[in-house]
């Protein structure tokens, strides 16, 4: 059968962590799954969790009053969703609405947030994972920004 | 001196030269989106086929108004010349006011072609951004005629939004097959629109092929590709594995008048499809 310490630690997002860390991270896990339309978080909500997703596709959204609700990226399989538990203030910015039939792994961000204040390596490993998702979000939106397609390709 | 409708009773084209357009008449005039069409085309005299590799190109001719280069979007093995193109520049937003039975002049086939054959018994990752899914549906009819000569066959597409998915029943057929995965994703979505959203690079790592046993072929806004490129390269095909169509000024289509030159290449003759080592140089240098 497979655990959820075994599914982590099979994930790049947790590659090489350790085996004492990833425990540590597995008890902060569980398991959740969202029916399709239904918003797994809504922007200005508090920010405790972050889902790796191991199934389906989940809207990141804002909404507009002229153009109502606005998908700025999809996530799917094996992406990490949400980083605003560990920047204060700790909202969420956007709205996350499960596309499909969605299951993931939830991590409680705010247990993982007093361990990483308490032992500082666990919060530079897990600070430099999230920095690398960062910098490959901050990439696509920016070549999104570029609107590559709308002149001549 | 002979004109030009008298020397196409010979429809040889290195008979004629490959500076004088043939006439060919267009069959089909279909609308793929708001701005971007594709036209059947079929020789105005004679009936041997118009023999090209999948990836070349060829200049087209609107009389009265000038040529531009555009990529055959048909298949070698199936009847019928193609191209498909969107309405950007003075000659193609004439060419989208032709209709059926119009006249056009076609010169060519010019260039290199995708590496349909040298991609056998590997898997295929087709990356195509925006209008550079005309150019690779050739390579893709070719791969599936003979699918089982080749591994895992994956196209990811990118687009601006989904009214700018290009040949949208062809993608339906291949989505629904069982040996070929197509990941569409768009810029921006509307409501209505269930897909994913965001660049099409994003959509390389979810491919799930064998890095070490990978041809790609990428077509594309040059940004895209580059960064698409650098994508292969992350997860560890190399850099000779992964090719691309580039696009530049082509006029004389032979590597003789100069415009299309990139760096000590001409895209026209050498190009238009180059292996990613081949110029991965040259993309980046400003100058040229």
């Amino acid at each position: 059968m497979e655990t959820l310490e075994r599914i982590l630690g099979q994930h790049p997002f947790f590659k090489n962590l350790g085996a004492e860390y990833l425990q540590l991270v597995t008890g902060c896990a569980s398991n959740v799954r969202f029916e399709p339309d239904n918003f797994i978080f809504r922007e200005g909500e508090e920010a405790n969790q972050f889902y790796l997703i191991r199934e389906g596709r989940v809207a990141l959204q804002a909404f507009s009053p002229e153009r109502g609700h606005i998908t700025v990226e999809t996530l799917g399989e094996g992406d990490i969703l949400g980083w605003s538990w560990l920047i204060p203030p700790y909202n969420w910015h956007f709205d996350a609405k499960a596309v499909d039939l969605t299951r993931a792994i939830a991590l409680d961000g705010k247990c993982l947030r007093r361990k990483c204040e308490e032992d500082h390596h666990l919060g530079y490993e897990l600070l430099k994972r999230f920095a690398h998702i960062m910098e490959q979000r901050l990439e696509s939106t920016r070549l999104q920004l570029l609107d590559l397609y709308g002149v001549r390709s | 001196m002979a004109s030009v409708l008298e020397i196409t009773t010979d429809t040889s084209p290195v008979s004629i030269g490959p500076m004088v357009p043939r006439p060919f008449v267009i069959k089909r005039f279909r609308k793929e989106t708001d701005d971007t069409f594709t036209l059947e085309l079929e020789p105005k005299e004679g009936r041997s086929p118009f023999a090209f590799g999948p990836g070349q190109f060829n200049m087209v001719y609107v009389y009265g108004v000038g040529e531009v280069p555009i990529s055959i979007s048909g298949s070698p093995s199936t009847p019928g010349l193609f191209h498909t193109t969107r309405a950007v520049g003075t000659v193609t937003k004439a060419m989208a006011k032709l209709k059926k039975g119009d006249v056009v002049g076609i010169r060519g086939p010019f260039g290199t072609t995708w590496p349909v054959k040298e991609a056998r018994s590997h898997d295929v990752v087709v990356v195509a951004g925006g209008i550079g899914l005309p150019p690779l549906r050739g390579a893709i009819y070719e791969i599936l005629a003979n699918r089982k000569d080749y591994g895992k066959v994956v196209l990811l597409y990118g687009v601006r939004t989904p009214a700018d998915i290009l040949f949208k029943d062809e993608l339906e057929q291949w989505r629904a097959r069982f040996d070929m995965e197509v990941f569409i994703t768009v810029d921006r979505a509307v409501a209505e629109w269930r897909g994913n959203v965001g660049v099409v690079t994003t959509l390389i790592s979810k491919a799930g092929f064998d890095p070490h046993n990978t041809i790609a072929i990428v077509v594309g806004p040059e940004v895209m590709m580059r960064f698409t490129a650098l994508e292969f390269i992350k997860l560890g095909v190399k850099a000779d594995s992964i090719y691309m169509s580039m696009e530049r000024n082509m006029k004389c289509g032979i590597g003789l008048c100069g415009h299309c030159q990139f760096g000590p290449l001409f895209v026209c003759k050498d190009g238009p499809v180059f292996r990613y080592s081949q110029i991965k140089e040259l993309l980046v240098k400003w100058e040229i």
